[in-house]
């Protein structure tokens, strides 16, 4: 088929790709959306596949199929808790073949360059357009190539890493080699080095050397960032990745790679931008990892924690006529989403106004509760976000903190010295009473101590978040 | 360490700074404890009792001063009794530090160290060692009961076939732990409670008691009780006179008044003057709280009940916590033994005396030979904190206007200067590029423009599948893969193939993921 057809279904392609991005405005557009991203990639790769350029397309449809049905397993049986993982892990594979399609362009770059004049009238596909290529183009192309994979190795460790540190199989904390950021300058620099030897010899060397940095940059840039940044870490690998596709497309002369890769590239962007604001920080303060060193000594916190038990919850939840239920990470480590779910139930069903608030950085992943509580098939009309909800807070009876910490931390407002001071909370402690839901006396993951746990109409429901919950579901029918 | 608890010597007192209760307690912190023999007899506490939870019963109040290291009592210690103390020893007790200066000079001359239970600081942490509130808690709840005692009606209204009883009508001054604990017991037997208090912060608390508020029509500076350590302080002669004026019209109404105002280390102010005495209903009661320090009554005789001409009672009794001497004995015992628990960090049975720690360096007041009191004011503002919020300043619809057009002119400023640069560099980069490049980055620019216009309408709730379509989309790259799979080097269709393979794994499992999540967002 010829080169039209391709373009024409990319066309059509890259259509449906925006509309099912634009879909997500809405609960219900988005289950249309995602019909369309389907029928535009199965489009997509259809038209690639008899366009030119490509043969082995048995081979092909087999490899798809095989990992489609890994992919497919995979996404079947995750747990709702588990996303994050599932999505830094995704990345990897991305940012890998991103690396491995880039390789290969190098190579049969050198192939056709090998080869003289007669030879490439012979080629076809791939290869072809590359020997039509005059030596400008030749170097704009090597440029793209070694952008490409430099961006797809990053996103690669990086990902490795995030999965990692979401699934618990490395340490949460944010460790750093010594030498800190000078390391991921240094490697920076070598990579930026082999640029220009890359340009001038087309040598293989200094692409591998690169990948090997970039790989480095990948690891160490992510180790080096705490958990509780996780949010801002996934949405940023996810720009990424779409950002090694786009260079990939370039590199390849593919208009379709090229709008898919800046389409996610924007949208993880914009995604970052999102959480860092939620959590009053730059970009660039999360990336080098750490909170801000603080301006002077915290502010004393002053009382005592006192606990309550689940009669008590239950009693105050009995009275309370608004209550307000604000999720954490806690909740999705302790499973405990189904057991929040039947105790929304049970308190609606006596006529009580039980709604959700959500920081836009609770969890570990954008949206991260929306999911939780939607899997526990809690109606997401009652699933506020932090500006609709914060100013009700006066006038609820009870707010019940489920496995959250930094997000409801008065400190944010009330200690200028405070690490995450400025950051906008959910302001939970104006609620007559406060049940707060934690497994025990310890900070939260940014290590700072909140002072909504000692405040007077605080009471603290020690115990895992499931159990807790499971033995107040009891008391109340 | 020994800790003794010696009979009370002043006149009438029943109760007993240590309970086998609390004994048990103390010995859980690694303390031995003794008591004189008979201390706990009024308090309904045996000897017997005592041994039975492993106190030692000490015969003579001398050889109990002598034994033991820290001795705990309820009342101010006499003359006699601070002689008996040495360098070594640890005095806890109600000490009256800011009128008892002889009791100061003798102890700090003995070198030892005296505790005040009353200079325990009014902050959270150490509320369960505030004795003046529990002992509060307890002359509020008394001081209804001998109203009630004293008092030939019901508390509560009755419709009955006898005929119909009207509630009675119990006003209440000063609403502190006192106050309020008489506002609690006065409700909950029926009455029509009212009170009054300086401090308007606290009309949230009594009317969460049940009672009403008596709000005056005057306009004065709040007082703010948290710079004051949570106690009510004096109040202008303006203020003094519009509270009178109050009084003087709520009078003749009110069947019982329970005067509980006190302002620290002063004499109590007098609230309710002989001429509202004199316009109460025959058979009305006065409980007057503050009889200790003069009383708020005129009239009220100390340690004494008395009925006026016209028949109405004043009670004068100071030792209410005293008649009721074995729930007051508990909670001061309690008291002790929770000061005890931050004297001894590490439960050794060794006091370590940490005078950085607020709330033990407010309440000692003789401590190594010196006197240290008053202490400095506590780094901790008391419970009561309440400023006015500074209400958001109002803007004009003028300034509003002005606000919203430099909004806008920003705006624009900074999109145009965007747009600029942006026009700049994609000149600066067309100057150099071959013409087949700019093709590929104007449609690059192009994506990224409507990239984002199209993801700030992303819902917040549903940024999880957006990250996971933008994870399945990304494996767009397989296009780039399958174009190069059929080239002629082994190498590549190798490299090709396994790129291939994993954006088949991303492409599947980001489509599903995706429409697992959306599938279970519901409507109610």
């Amino acid at each position: 088929m010829d080169f039209g057809f391709t373009t024409a279904a990319y066309v059509v392609a890259a259509v449906l790709f925006i509309l099912s991005l634009g879909g997500l405005s809405g609960q219900e557009s988005a289950k249309r959306a995602v019909w369309y991203g389907i029928s535009a990639m199965g489009l997509a790769v259809f038209a690639t596949l008899i366009g030119p350029g490509s043969g082995l397309w048995l081979l092909s449809l087999v490899l798809i199929g095989a990992g489609g049905a890994i992919g497919y397993m995979l996404a079947s049986k995750v747990e709702m808790t588990q996303m994050p993982e599932l999505v830094a892990g995704m990345h990897a594979l991305v940012g890998l073949a991103a690396v491995l399609v880039g390789f290969n362009a190098h190579i049969e770059l050198g192939r056709v360059l090998a080869m003289d004049e007669g030879a490439r009238k012979t080629l076809e596909g791939f290869a072809a357009l590359l020997a039509k290529k005059d030596s400008v183009e030749i170097n704009i192309l090597r440029v793209e190539v070694f952008l490409g994979v430099f961006i797809g190795a990053v996103t690669f460790t990086g990902s490795v890493i995030a999965y990692g540190k979401l699934s618990g199989k490395v340490s949460s904390a944010a460790t750093k080699l010594p030498g800190g950021h000078m390391l991921n300058i240094a490697a920076a620099a070598v990579s930026l080095i082999c640029l220009f030897i890359y340009l001038g010899s087309g040598g293989f060397l200094p692409l591998l050397v690169m990948t090997l940095a970039a790989l480095f940059i990948g690891y160490h840039l992510i180790m080096g960032i705490g958990g509780a940044d996780m949010p801002v870490v996934v949405s940023m690998l996810n720009s990424y990745s779409g950002w090694a596709a786009a260079a990939i497309g370039f590199s390849l002369g593919n208009d379709l790679l090229i709008v898919i890769g800046a389409l996610v590239g924007s949208s993880g962007a914009i995604l970052s931008y999102i959480m860092c604001k939620a959590m009053n920080r730059s970009f660039v303060s999360v990336i080098l990892g750490g909170f801000g060193g603080t301006k002077g000594p915290a502010m004393e916190v002053e009382g005592e924690q006192v606990a309550i038990d689940a009669e008590g919850v239950a009693s105050a939840l009995d009275e309370a006529d608004s209550i307000i239920i604000i999720p954490g990470y806690g909740m999705a480590v302790a499973q405990a989403q189904a057991n929040v779910a039947e105790l929304t139930r049970r308190l609606r069903a006596k006529g009580k106004t039980v709604r959700f608030a959500i920081h836009p950085v609770a969890g570990r992943l954008p949206g991260h509760m929306n999911v939780l509580l939607a899997e526990a098939k809690v109606p997401y009309d009652i699933v506020m976000e932090m500006d609709e909800i914060n100013e009700d807070f006066p006038e609820t009876d009870v707010a019940i903190v489920i496995g959250s910490n930094d997000i409801v931390n008065p400190a944010a407002q009330e200690d200028p010295n405070s690490p995450i001071a400025g950051m906008p909370v959910l302001e939970c402690w104006k609620a007559k009473q406060v049940f707060v839901s934690k497994r025990g006396q310890g900070t939260g993951y940014s290590g700072i101590e909140n002072p909504l746990f000692f405040k007077e109409n605080t009471r603290m429901f020690y115990g895992d978040a499931k159990q807790s919950l499971g033995s107040l579901l009891n008391l109340i029918d | 360490m020994k800790i003794g608890t010696p009979k009370e010597i002043a006149e009438g007192e029943a109760r007993v700074a240590m309970t086998p209760a609390s004994a048990r307690d103390l010995q859980k912190l690694g303390f031995t404890c003794c008591i004189e023999s008979g201390a706990g007899d009024k308090a309904g506490f045996s000897d017997a009792a005592y041994e039975e939870a492993g106190v030692e019963i000490v015969k003579t109040a001398a050889a109990l001063w002598k034994s033991a290291d820290i001795i705990a009592k309820v009342r101010q210690p006499s003359e006699t009794e601070l002689k008996r103390l040495t360098k070594a020893k640890t005095l806890i007790s109600f000490f009256n530090p800011g009128g008892n200066e002889e009791g100061l000079e003798l102890a700090k001359s003995k070198g030892a160290t005296v505790i005040a239970m009353e200079m325990v600081p009014r902050i959270s942490r150490a509320q369960k060692m505030d004795a003046l509130s529990s002992m509060a808690n307890i002359a509020g709840y008394r001081a209804v009961m001998e109203a009630g005692n004293n008092f030939d009606r019901f508390f509560t209204g009755q419709i009955t076939a006898a005929g119909k009883v009207p509630p009675a009508k119990v006003l209440v001054v000063g609403a502190g732990v006192a106050g309020l604990a008489a506002i609690g017991t006065s409700t909950s037997l029926g009455a029509v409670t009212y009170a009054f208090d300086v401090r308007p912060e606290v009309a949230e608390q009594v009317e969460s008691m049940g009672a009403e508020f008596v709000y005056l029509d005057f306009e004065e500076e709040l007082q703010d009780g948290a710079a004051s350590g949570g106690y009510a302080a004096v109040s202008s002669p303006e203020f003094r006179e519009a509270q009178l004026a109050k009084f003087r019209e709520l009078a003749p109404e009110m069947d019982i008044v329970i005067t509980t105002a006190l302002i620290p280390n002063r004499e109590a102010p007098k609230l309710w003057l002989a001429d509202m005495v004199a316009s109460m209903k025959r058979g009305s009661v006065i409980v007057d709280l503050a009889a200790e320090r003069g009383g708020n009554v005129e009239g009220t005789v100390k340690d004494e009940k008395i009925v006026t001409e016209n028949g109405v009672t004043i009670v004068g009794y100071t030792d209410f916590p005293s008649r009721m001497a074995a729930q007051s004995s508990t909670l001061y015992a309690t008291n002790i033994r929770h000061m005890m628990t931050d004297l001894t960090p590490e439960k050794d049975g060794q006091v370590v005396h940490n005078m950085d720690d607020d709330v033990i360096r407010g309440s000692t007041v003789t401590h190594a030979g010196e006197i240290t009191f008053p202490p400095p004011p506590p780094k901790i503002q008391a419970i009561a904190a309440q400023k006015k919020a500074e209400a958001p300043k109002e803007l004009t619809a003028e300034e509003k206007r002005a606000a919203e057009v430099a909004a806008f002119k920003q705006q624009t400023k900074n999109q145009v200067t965007l747009l600029v640069v942006g026009a700049a560099l994609l000149l600066a980069v067309g100057l150099v590029a071959p013409a087949s490049f700019m093709q590929h980055f104007i449609v690059f620019v192009l994506a990224v423009f409507v990239g984002f216009q199209v993801i700030w309408n992303v819902s917040h709730s549903l940024h999880t599948p957006l990250m996971a379509v933008t994870n399945a989309i990304s494996s767009i790259i397989i296009l780039g893969a399958l174009m190069q799979i059929g080239s002629g080097s082994w190498l590549v269709i190798l490299l090709a193939s396994l790129s291939v393979f994993m954006a088949g794994i991303n492409i599947f499992g980001g489509f599903l993921v995706t429409r697992r999540m959306l599938a279970m967002f519901q409507k109610s």
